[in-house]
């Protein structure tokens, strides 16, 4: 088959991942998607989750806290804030996620914006779901 | 006329000198070479960042929903400078020259009757701009304890800004820092975040209508905070490897000129050596022809 598309993972700090695969799965904020070669060029933002690289050379998996993912006919980038491959990530790497999103939580409780408390929420429950899922 | 003793201590504490500049020339090198790997890894992120959001900015900015941080607050009466310096000195002149272009920014904002406030990153920029601004000041970030700088460093200062910003504590902020050109060139550059402006790339290369997933507004209104933050965190990276190429090429002159002021110092020395030596021969001679 190999027909494949360009995929790039960057980190502010820096690049990640830059290869060619046949299909990524990527958690997106309105709902999982899976981007193959020549989808429809779309930009969406990411919820905390997994990213499943499938490349000929076989997949791999990266846990992503959130950040935005552009899709072209020919190439996908993904632009994330955090980005760790799941080999490496450790119950203590989450603990860090779930307080750092707890803390972000109680002070958006403070708060008078419903939507930011809601937000805030969504975020929390999503890094915990994260913790289940790889059953750490 | 300084002693031989005097001399010979003063050659002895040029010499030191000497093997101190030499010394930070290498370490500034060396912290050169991450500095400016740091820089450019994180090339890709901003570029794509400012991409997207060029696209973005663009297609929402015109309408009355952009948020606030593209649009700006309406007016722009008071202004925020964010300087960001080393901690450090012995840069040359880094940390005199980013002072510098805020100060006329500041000179300038105030001539035209806005409100300037000033926030600084960085121990030398406060120093430099204490004695005219103290009373702008409204804010310091220290960054003397991080040893390398994250992004994380650069969302701290991002976060600083925007709550300033929610609070209506501002309506355009500009941060200023020096751009790394090469090791003898930096660059001192004011750049405006609030309200964001986004460079037009030249022509979008697939020109293709993008999908947006929430919609356009939802996506800019999460990601025009994230911009405040790259365009920080791109602007410490440059002043990062700005201060230590500039530190460089100072240490470097420091260190020739210890050695010229040494050649010279050894010169005297042995010129005054020799006169003392001629003198006592006189003595002794007319001494022996007086007999």
């Amino acid at each position: 088959m190999a027909n494949t598309m360009q995929f790039d993972l960057v980190s502010p700090e820096r690049s990640l991942a830059s290869l060619a695969a046949t299909a990524v799965q990527l958690p997106g904020a309105d709902g999982d998607m899976t981007a193959m070669p020549d989808h429809a060029p779309t930009i969406t933002t990411l919820r905390p989750g997994i990213l499943k690289v499938d490349a000929p050379e076989g997949s791999s998996e990266y846990l992503v806290t959130g950040g935005f993912a552009q899709i072209n006919g020919d190439g996908l980038s993904v632009l994330a804030e955090k980005a760790i491959p799941v080999a490496e990530v450790t119950r203590s790497h989450l603990d860090e996620l779930i307080s750092e999103a707890r803390a972000s939580h109680d002070a958006a409780k403070n708060g008078d914006d419903q939507t930011i408390v809601d937000d805030a929420a969504k975020m929390l429950a999503d890094m915990e779901a994260l913790g289940t899922h790889m059953s750490l | 006329m300084p002693s031989l003793k005097d001399l010979k201590n003063r050659i002895e504490s040029v010499k030191s000198t000497r093997k101190i500049t030499k010394a930070m020339q290498m370490v500034a090198a060396a912290k050169l070479r991450r500095a400016q790997e740091s820089a450019e890894a994180s090339r890709p992120y901003a570029e794509r960042f400012n991409a997207v959001m060029a696209g973005l900015a663009s297609s929402v900015g015109g309408s009355d929903s952009a948020p606030k941080l593209l649009r700006g607050t309406g007016s722009d009466d008071v202004h925020l400078l964010v300087v960001m310096t080393a901690e450090r000195g012995l840069c040359g002149g880094f940390n005199a020259n980013i002072a510098k272009l805020a100060r006329a920014k500041a000179e300038e904002l105030r001539g035209k009757g806005k409100t300037v406030k000033i926030l600084t990153v960085g121990k030398k920029g406060r120093d430099a701009l204490k004695r005219d601004f103290s009373d702008l000041f409204v804010g310091h970030i220290d960054l003397s304890e991080v040893k390398r700088i994250g992004y994380v460093n650069a969302q701290d200062i991002a976060k600083d800004i925007l709550s300033r910003f929610d609070g209506d504590e501002f309506d355009v902020a500009t941060i200023f820092y020096a751009k790394f050109q090469n090791v003898v060139t930096q660059i001192p550059t004011a750049q405006q975040v609030i309200p964001a402006s986004f460079e037009e790339t030249e022509g979008d290369e697939s020109g293709a209508v993008f999908d947006y997933e929430p919609s356009e507004e939802a996506i800019l209104a999460e990601l025009l905070p994230k911009g405040v933050a790259t365009a920080i965190f791109s602007a410490l990276l440059e002043n990062g490897a700005s201060e230590q190429g500039a530190r460089m090429s100072a240490m470097d002159n420091a260190t020739r000129n210890a050695g010229e002021m040494i050649d010279k110092l050894t010169i005297q020395f042995n010129r005054s050596r020799q006169a003392v030596i001629t003198n006592e021969l006189i003595e002794i001679i007319s001494g022996a022809e007086a007999l």
